[in-house]
């Protein structure tokens, strides 16, 4: 494919028809609204459909709907928005529906700043709907990362029947770099498992074979039920502990013992480096550069980019940050996927730099922090 | 008495499964149930072309016992999941089962923009005037005056009217039956089902757990009574002064026209969209 001049809201809709995404409910929001407008247009194009919702709440819901029948489906919104999906966010995560849930994050709280980028939802994506649920959240900082990522978010998914948020911001968002698509059939691209038992042997919600039971669409001959209650194998609501107790280890588990799977990241650690920088998002390309103008001076700097936000990586935050002295973690925000890495590396070692404003971080405040003694 | 295996309506129950059922001795969201069964077997149709999507409160628990492809969603937003599986399964048949506090309170924006889309869902509200399940709150129809545990003093809000609220909406189906009048009822869903675009039916019910013991209504049977007394169809009211007509439950078809179905105007999209791609 050709390079082309290409928005970071563009790449989530590229990246999204190229995985096979083919019904968008959303609710116009600044700073994600372009990918709605694309997608109006684009998703009638190959058979997909498009359909502008009454307000966030039944966006999601009809995202659920959608998937319910067999279809990969997608929402796309900001903060305010973000936080009216959170009710169905927690019904696809205990109904294990597969389903993308864009948040191009602006900063907040409330209507804040619409047009001014934050990374003030990450732990909402992880938190935000009540109960302990499992979750998938990435964050990418690039417009080609948005275009990657949102075909990772995909196929995560699919994969583990699971909502996976792609935690975008204003800034990737908005913003155009030039970027060549890889083509669509270098693309490794996860379809859900099918149901390959009779209807009277299916159980949506076990399956001894693996612990992520296959869904079967409706409509197909597989009449079962779907409840945002705790259900048993098959769908059916429970108040039996063992019952429950069977859910919550395998819908955890699912997501747990995956992990290598689920986390990527990006590191640039030069052995012997002393400081860590770890961002994400847009503020890794300022982190990214930061480190740059460090090292021009000599500073033994390294870096950690996540793409994976939740599940924390805390593997790799853990390996690299054992060598070093210090640990910086810019963020948009007051202060919050800090908290984990200083859960992982202990509150001594972490430097936070914040900036909840609307102004990104420049490189030259993260240089400031690694060169403090 | 038939057999259990020879009663029709048992074909379309998940009868071994999730009997007895959670609603109170005498409650009237069974019989809407039994309506719409006899509905959907006049019908002929598939169970597995057959999707039900409800909400939460007691008539959100219907879909637990049909044989259909079901669905238990969030309060009030039963039409909103339901507009989703419509539109990548413009086939099926869908069904939205919600309460009068679940379709037109929490769901009351799901309600009339699926109305105004004209989408091709049947929506059945049972109405039992309170919130039944949390244990008898004023909901968006209890009759003003009426007392319920959240309305000690008595109600000061007006009830909605759902039938007026949905032809203005723009629903292109809309009636009204009681479950005293319960055959009339299956006619009345029967007809919904069959309408191309967005079918409203009231299914007005009662609650004899609730609002019959706060409001000293007396039993499920006395409601039922009451509803025989008070109900009077579309026909016999016209001839009805407006006097005679207060505190009197209307029942019959209300509203139908044609006007485009919405998965269906949307298919059209779909077709020019794909075809301009193909010339390009």
């Amino acid at each position: 494919m050709a390079a082309r001049l290409m928005q970071g809201n563009e790449a989530c809709v590229e990246g999204a028809l190229a995985a096979g995404c083919r019904f968008f409910a959303g609710y116009p929001i600044t700073p994600s609204s372009e990918i709605a407008e694309l997608l109006s247009r684009r998703l009638p194009q190959v058979g997909g459909s498009f359909i502008q919702m009454e307000d966030e709440i039944a966006s999601i819901a009809a995202v659920i709907g959608a998937s319910v029948g067999g279809v990969k489906a997608m929402t796309a919104t900001s903060g305010p928005g973000f936080s009216l999906m959170q009710e169905n966010i927690g019904y696809a995560a205990m109904a294990e529906i597969p389903c993308v849930i864009v948040n191009v994050q602006r900063t907040g709280p409330s209507t804040g700043l619409p047009t001014k980028p934050a990374q003030g939802d990450v732990m909402q994506a992880r938190w935000g709907t009540h109960g302990d649920h499992p979750i998938i959240v990435l964050s990418p900082s690039s417009v080609m990362e948005t275009f990657l990522l949102t075909v990772r978010a995909f196929n995560l998914s699919e994969k583990y029947r699971s909502p996976v948020i792609l935690l975008m911001d204003e800034v990737v968002g908005h913003m155009r770099e030039r970027v060549e698509l890889p083509p669509p059939e270098s693309l490794e691209i996860t379809n859900r498992v099918a149901a390959h038992v009779p209807p009277e042997w299916y159980f949506p919600f076990e399956d001894p074979s693996t612990d992520v039971p296959p869904l079967a669409p409706f409509g197909e001959g597989y009449r079962y039920h779907i409840t945002g209650l705790f259900h048993d194998r098959a769908g059916f609501p429970t108040e039996r502990v063992d019952e429950i107790d069977a859910w919550i280890a395998r819908a955890f588990g699912r997501i747990e013992q995956h992990r290598q799977d689920i986390i990527s990241w990006e590191e640039d650690f030069p052995a012997g480096s002393r400081v860590l920088v770890v961002a994400y998002g847009a503020t890794a390309r300022s982190a990214r550069h930061a480190v740059k103008l460090a090292r021009a001076k000599r500073y033994r700097v390294g870096f950690l980019k996540l793409e994976t936000i939740w599940p924390f990586p805390e593997e790799i935050t853990e390996r690299l940050a054992r060598q070093c002295r210090r640990v910086i973690v810019p963020e948009m925000n007051l202060g919050q996927l800090a908290l984990e890495v200083e859960r992982v590396v202990g509150r001594q070692k972490v430097r936070r730099v914040n900036l909840a404003n609307g102004e990104m971080i420049t490189p030259q405040q993260i240089l400031a922090a690694i060169e403090e003694k | 008495m038939r057999r259990y295996e020879e009663n029709r309506m048992y074909r379309y129950l998940r009868r071994h499964k999730k009997f007895p059922n959670v609603w109170c001795p005498g409650c009237g969201i069974g019989i809407v149930m039994g309506a719409l069964i006899r509905a959907i077997d006049r019908l002929g149709w598939e169970k597995d072309d057959i999707a039900m999507v409800s909400g939460i409160g007691c008539s959100g628990r219907m879909p637990v016992y049909m044989d259909f492809n079901t669905m238990h969603t969030t309060h009030g937003r039963a039409l909103a999941f339901a507009t989703g599986l419509k539109m990548v399964k413009p086939k099926m048949h869908v069904i939205a089962i919600m309460g009068d506090g679940d379709a037109l309170a929490i769901g009351g924006n799901h309600f009339i923009h699926a109305a105004r889309r004209n989408i091709g869902i049947t929506a059945i509200v049972i109405n039992n005037s309170i919130y039944g399940m949390t244990g008898g709150q004023y909901s968006p129809t209890t009759p003003t005056g009426s007392l319920a545990t959240t309305a000690p003093y008595g109600n000061i809000d007006q009830p909605f009217p759902i039938c007026e609220l949905a032809i203005a909406a723009g629903a292109t189906f809309v009636a009204r039956g009681t479950v005293y009048h319960a055959v009339e009822l299956d006619r009345l869903i029967e007809k919904a089902l069959v309408h191309e675009g967005f079918s409203v039916v009231e299914a007005v019910s009662y609650c004899h757990t609730t609002f019959g013991r706060i409001n000293k209504l007396g039993t499920a049977v006395d409601m039922l009574r009451w509803q025989k007394e008070n109900s009077v169809t579309r026909e016999a009211a016209a001839k009805m002064t407006p006097e005679q007509l207060q505190g009197k439950i209307v029942r019959g078809i209300f509203h139908e026209r044609e006007l485009p179905e919405y998965t269906a105007a949307y298919a059209k999209i779909i077709e020019q969209a794909m075809a301009a791609q193909r010339k390009a």
